[in-house]
This record gives structure tokens, sequence and C-alpha cells, in this order.
């Protein structure tokens, strides 16, 4: 009959779907960062010729990364805020955490500047001047690594954003891109990494307005998910991918990565 | 600004330059939301059924259930949907997490209320003509549910493609289950939100009005079946 | 069958008030009467689609829904199936069980075989109404219950009606008419009930009940004066 074919087909579709995680790949929570800023675009595809390994990236804010790699989700984290990465390696969710590579942050805003922050280079006084003459600013808001970063350089400058918490002070709850877009939609100061930054394409009369701190320094880590934590784990894929990244090869492929004749991410991998 | 034109343009651009990578993401779009339809149609045709022509106890109770369900956002289906597949959930040993068949469930769970509610007002309606003819030929439940659905096929149709409307539109619970993975689990809807994420909104307004052609182009389909169908009062 | 003291109320209105007739097991009963007077709805008592408030309906010794399988309908609006005309008749073969060799010699019965492949809702008023005959008779039925089956056809499409009803009582169904048309019935009926206000007026072979009507309404009813 017509139609058991029919159901048969469509669950013969289902399952050939779930075959399609073989042995050969593994699944690497990220960051939106790294992905929007097309890295992993130009990365992959060396290391997936190198290795046969195919690599899946998800790509969440950095809080859902670690959530989702503790829940088993993942074989490898590529993340970016250190205190929160050593948490899940001390916890026994990772096994090792090496630095990878590193670029900034950088605080963008529009072309009137109404906080007058241009030019500066001290990140504090620059966040400060903003709550003083109370111009707009965009939050993350996710529990993100950019989140985190910025709510410690807040801390750092005395200043307690989440009073002004939807006056001057506005959290989207969103990805960096969708915090950009909101940010420059409302004409508030926005602080992203520089790799989404060059990029993002949607930067209208947007530049950047703070830059050279080192405070907004921005680490990156790897961290293989514990396969004795979650037994699920592609062991061997999941090592394979994180040597190469830290390997002499992927470092300067990470390197060569340029988009606007800029670098975006500065390896620096520990060499031994 | 980027202009609607150059969305506009863009959109031509892409469709005519046969790539690749978007004709695999049109691909599995069609198919994850083909394949949780005709699921979803499997599972709610038959319940719709049932509620239409059933009188028992507690079926005021169910429609009320089955209409709120309608309204389930996508963003806590894909959230539940999560936390079952999850490698730490109960089904996490199928390792079904972050593939289409996960996006396929999703949005089965997501759509086949709406199945179930509407063909249930569709089969109703039928029932009450057919009721008492179908008495006197001493009909089974089964026989009866099975003439009512094969009598309200063209309207069912169309109750499969207001499901498959709202699957192939959604984008919350696909990206939390499929993950938004290039190659293997991105679909239209979650490449919208990133290539919006990453800035490109004449990229994204593109394949926005790809996906606004490709449902143009499946609604067209079925009002052609349908009209075929009611020119020999089938509808 | 034998009907006795049938009551049928709706809420507090008695739309049948104590109906006792018996009808013998061959033959043609024409159910006439007013408008509103409780025809169709005696109708569906007999063939066991409704319950009667109280009262009694026995087929024998069994009660209408136990015979109801054995007896057929045929309604003044034909409910057609969104099909074809074959598939109208296979469907009823199929859910009886029976051979679906039937359904030719059952469509050229009625005149419709060269139809048998048309859509069934398509067809006109009286085409329509020979497929909901032949449809009744694909169950081989005993009893075959007609409720105004031609109260808005054309007089051709009547007769051909009238002729395959009357071909089934030659073969032994037994035949329960309810009409309006005073001539279909002086044609159809052995047997006359004539129904007023939820009551049997009267009850009697039909050569009697037309030379001479026993109550009152009857005979204005045949004379053509109104009667409520």
């Amino acid at each position: 009959m017509r139609f058991k074919q029919l159901i048969a087909s469509l669950l013969a579709l289902t399952v050939a779907s779930a075959a399609s995680a073989q042995d050969t790949s593994i699944i690497v929570q990220s960051t939106t960062s790294t992905a929007n800023s097309g890295l992993y675009d130009y990365l992959l595809p060396m290391f997936q010729d190198a290795s046969g390994v195919q690599v899946n990236v998800v790509a969440v804010g950095t809080g859902q990364a670690i959530r989702n790699a503790q829940n088993c989700d993942g074989d490898v984290l590529l993340v970016h805020a250190k205190p929160a990465e050593e948490k899940f390696v001390a916890e026994g969710y990772g096994t090792v955490r090496t630095d990878l590579m590193y670029n900034d942050f950088v605080i963008v805003g529009p072309e009137a500047d109404p906080a007058g922050v241009a030019g500066m280079t001290d990140v504090q006084a620059a966040l400060s001047k903003i709550a003083e003459s109370e111009a707009l600013f965009a939050s993350r808001g996710d529990d993100s690594g950019t989140h985190k970063k910025e709510l410690s350089l807040w801390a750092s400058s005395g200043v307690d954003p989440s009073a002004a918490s939807g006056a001057w002070y506005r959290e989207t709850g969103s990805g960096m891109g969708a915090t950009l877009n909101a940010g420059i939609g409302m004409g508030a100061y926005v602080m992203t990494d520089r790799a989404t930054w060059i990029s993002f394409a949607n930067k209208q009369d947007y530049q950047i307005r703070v830059e050279g701190d080192d405070d907004m320094f921005n680490q990156y880590g790897v961290i293989q998910v514990n396969p004795d934590k979650c037994p699920s784990v592609n062991v061997e894929a999941a090592q394979a991918f994180a040597d190469w990244l830290v390997s002499a090869e992927g470092q300067s492929a990470i390197a060569g990565y340029k988009v606007a004749d800029q670098q975006l991410f500065f390896p620096n991998a520990p060499t031994n | 600004m980027q202009s609607i034109g150059d969305a506009l343009g863009l959109a031509f651009a892409l469709v005519f330059s046969g790539d690749p990578d978007l004709l695999e993401i049109v691909l599995l779009s069609l198919r994850v939301s083909l394949t949780a339809t005709a699921l979803a149609c499997l599972i709610g045709f038959p319940i719709g059924a049932l509620v239409a022509i059933g009188r028992f106890p507690g079926r005021n109770a169910v429609l009320v259930f089955m209409n709120a369900l309608m309204g389930l956002p996508p963003v806590v289906v894909g959230l539940m949907v999560y936390l079952h597949l999850s490698r730490s959930g109960p089904l996490g040993f199928l390792g079904l997490l972050y593939t289409p068949t996960a996006m396929i469930i999703a949005q089965i769970i997501l759509i086949a209320p709406i199945v179930a509610a509407l063909s249930r007002q569709v089969l109703e309606d039928l029932h009450s003509e057919y009721a008492e003819q179908f008495r006197s030929l001493c009909l089974t439940r089964l026989q009866t549910v099975q003439a009512l659905l094969w009598d309200a096929r063209y309207s069912l149709l169309t109750v499969g493609l207001a499901g498959f409307g709202r699957a192939v539109a959604e984008v919350g619970a696909v990206i939390i289950v499929g993950g938004n993975i290039d190659h293997l689990t991105r679909v239209m809807t979650t490449a919208i939100a990133l290539e919006t994420s990453k800035g490109d909104l004449a990229l994204a307004l593109a394949l926005g009005i790809i996906l606004l052609v490709i449902a143009l182009g499946v609604n067209a389909a079925v009002q052609s079946v349908r009209m075929t169908a009611t020119r020999q009062a089938y509808v | 069958m034998r009907m006795q003291d049938v009551v049928l109320r709706f809420d507090a209105d008695a739309v049948l008030k104590g109906v006792t007739m018996d009808l013998d097991v061959q033959g043609c009963t024409v159910i006439m009467g007013p408008n509103g007077a409780g025809k169709s709805l005696l109708l569906k008592l007999m063939h066991g689609l409704m319950a009667p408030t109280s009262g009694q309906i026995m087929w024998g010794a069994k009660a209408p829904s136990d015979v109801m399988s054995r007896q057929a309908l045929v309604l003044q609006k034909p409910v057609l199936l969104r099909r074809s005309v074959a598939a109208n008749i296979d469907f009823v073969l199929k859910a009886r069980g029976k051979d679906i060799g039937l359904r030719d010699g059952l469509l050229e019965h009625v005149g419709l075989l060269h139809k048998a492949t048309q859509p069934a809702r398509l067809l006109s008023g009286g085409e329509a109404q020979r497929l909901s005959l032949a449809r009744a008779l694909a169950t081989e039925p005993e009893v075959l219950f007609l409720d105004e089956p031609t109260a808005s056809l054309d007089p051709a499409s009547v007769l051909a009606i009238e002729r395959i009803v009357s071909d089934a009582r030659s073969r032994g169904v037994r035949i329960v008419w309810v009409t309006h048309d005073i001539g279909q019935a002086r044609r159809m009926a052995d047997d006359v009930v004539f129904l007023q206000a939820g009551q049997v007026a009267e009850h009697s072979a039909a050569a009697a009940f037309f030379s001479e009507p026993r109550s009152q309404a009857a005979r204005d009813y045949l004379d053509g004066r109104i009667v409520f």
C-alpha cells in the first residue's frame, strides 16, 4: 500500500539523519565571537584536510557553551572566559585547558560620541565618563565571555551599571552581533571583541572609540571535555583537534586569518 | 544603511549563482520541515479525527489543551527537546542532539498540536454532514475515521500547509537542538539569524526573500491542487 | 414490525405522542402527513437512529439497533462522499465486507455505469439520488427507508427512482417511504400511515385510504386543503 511505503520512507529518512553523527566527527562548543568572525570557515577545512575529522561548531555565548559541554553535548570547548574555564576544568568537566590565542576588546560608539570618549585608552576612565554622562550603553547581558569581561571592567571602574538597567544601561540578552545591531540602532556604546567588529557588516557611522588598554585583553582557551564525565566524547578526534590548534601549523593558520587586511586573532599557545 | 533593494538584488544573485552552500541549506530546510510536517500529520490527523467524532468525558478539557498547545513558543519546545536529547538527558544515549533528526523532532512537537486542532475543526464539520448516513450504514469507528480523513483530504492538505508554514519559518527550536552547524544542521532560518548577528542584513534579508519564495511556491502548489479538487466538488 | 405507545420528546415538547402500529413483513408502506407531523422522526425511530422517550419498537423479537445493519436509509438530500461515483459504492461494499465486483452491476441497475469515474458530487439531483439508492441496495438490506427521496426532482427522475424501488420491493425488500407526493403514494403504496401532530390519524390499506379515508385530516389532505 502506498501509504505504508510513505511511512517507511519517512522513517528511513529520519534514521538516515541520525546516522550522520559518525565516529569521525566532533562537536566544538564555541562562542559567537569566533564563529561570526569567520575564523572557523577558514581554519576547519585545513584541519579536516589534514585529519579527516569533521568538526561541527555550535556557536553560542561562552556561558551557554560551558553549560552545554557540562551536559556532555560537545567534545571540545573553545571559549574566552578564563576564570569560568578554569572552574570547568577544576570541577572535572574538562581534562586540560590551554591558552590558544587572543585578541582584544574595544568599545565602539557613534560618530557623535555623546560621552566624549573618542581616543581614550583607559577603559575604566572611559566607562566612568559614559556612566556620568548617562550616554546609552548596550550590554550583552547574556552571561557570555564578553559580558563577564564587561562586568569586571565596570567593577574595576567603580560604577554599578545595574542600577541604571533599562535607563542608559541596556542589556540585550543576545549574542555579540545582535547586541551590535541593537546598540547601533539606538545609538549606544557597545563593548565588542575586535574580531567581531572588524568582520561586522552593519557598522553604519560607528567607529572604535576606546582601545589599547591592557585590561581589554581577550584570551581564548581550548579545553577537551573529560571522557570520565562524558563517555560519549570522541577522545581521539578531540585530542587531534586540540593538538592541531596549538601546534605550529595551527598557530600559524590562526595568525594567517585576515579580514580587510587586519589580523583578527593572535596565537599565543605555549610552545613545548 | 543597507536597503531592501540591495537585498532583493542579492537574493536574485544568490539564486542564480547556484551557490551549492545555499542549495544545501534550502534542501535541508525543506527536508526537515517537510518530514516534520508529514510525521506531525500522521500523529495529528488521527487525534483530530478521534476528538472530532468522539463524545467522551473530558473532551472539552482536551480541546482547550489542544488549542493551548498551538501557542507553544518554539524556544520552549527547543529547550524541552534539548533537555531530553542532551547527552546528560534521558534520551542522550541516542546521540541525536545537533542532528537534523533532533530538528525534526522539535518541529513535530511544535506543529502536531496545530495539525490536530485544525483538523479536528475540519473533520467535525464534515462529520456533521456525514454522521447520520454513516450511522445508518453501521460503520465502525475506524471506518468512520478513515472515511472522514480521506474525504477531508484537500482541507487537510491546507491544514498540513499551515503546519509546514510554522515549521519552516521557526528558528527558536531548531537553533537550540540543531546548533546551526554549517553543512550539518544549518537551515534557512538559522542562517538568517546568523547573518543578522554578523550584521550582514542584506544577506539575511536575501535569504528571507528566498524563504518567502519557497513558501509562496509550496502554497501555490497546494492551492492549485485544491482548485482542481474544488472543480470536482471533492473539497 | 410492531410499534407500541411510542413517545418522543425534545425537552418538554412531545413530537410523537403515543404511536402504535404494526407493519407487515412484505410490501411498501407510505407515511404521509403535513410538515411537522413527525414523519422523518418516525422513520429514524424505526431504523434505530434515535431512541424513543418511552414505548417500544420491535422488529420481530429484536430492537431496531440490532437490525440496523440489515436496513438501509436514503435521505432527501443525498449524502455522497467526496469521491467518484464508483468509489461511493466501493466504500460501502468494502465497509460491509462484500464483493467489490458487485459495483458495476449496481451502477448498471441505477443507470449510472457510464458515469462511474465522475465525481459523485457533480451529479444532477436525480443521478445523485439514484447513486444514493444504489449505495443503499449495495448493503443488500431487508428493509429500505426512504425519507422524501424525490422531493425536489423532475418527473423523469422521480419515475426512475420509483422503478428502482419497485424492483427492490418485488425482490422482497420491505419499503418504508415518507413522501408528500400523493400521486407517488398512489403508485407505490400497499398501505398508508397518515400522521398528524405526532399521532397516527389513520393506517389503512392503500386502496381503502385513497377511496374512503376515514379521518377528517386525511380527507382534507387528499383534497388539497391545508392541514395543520
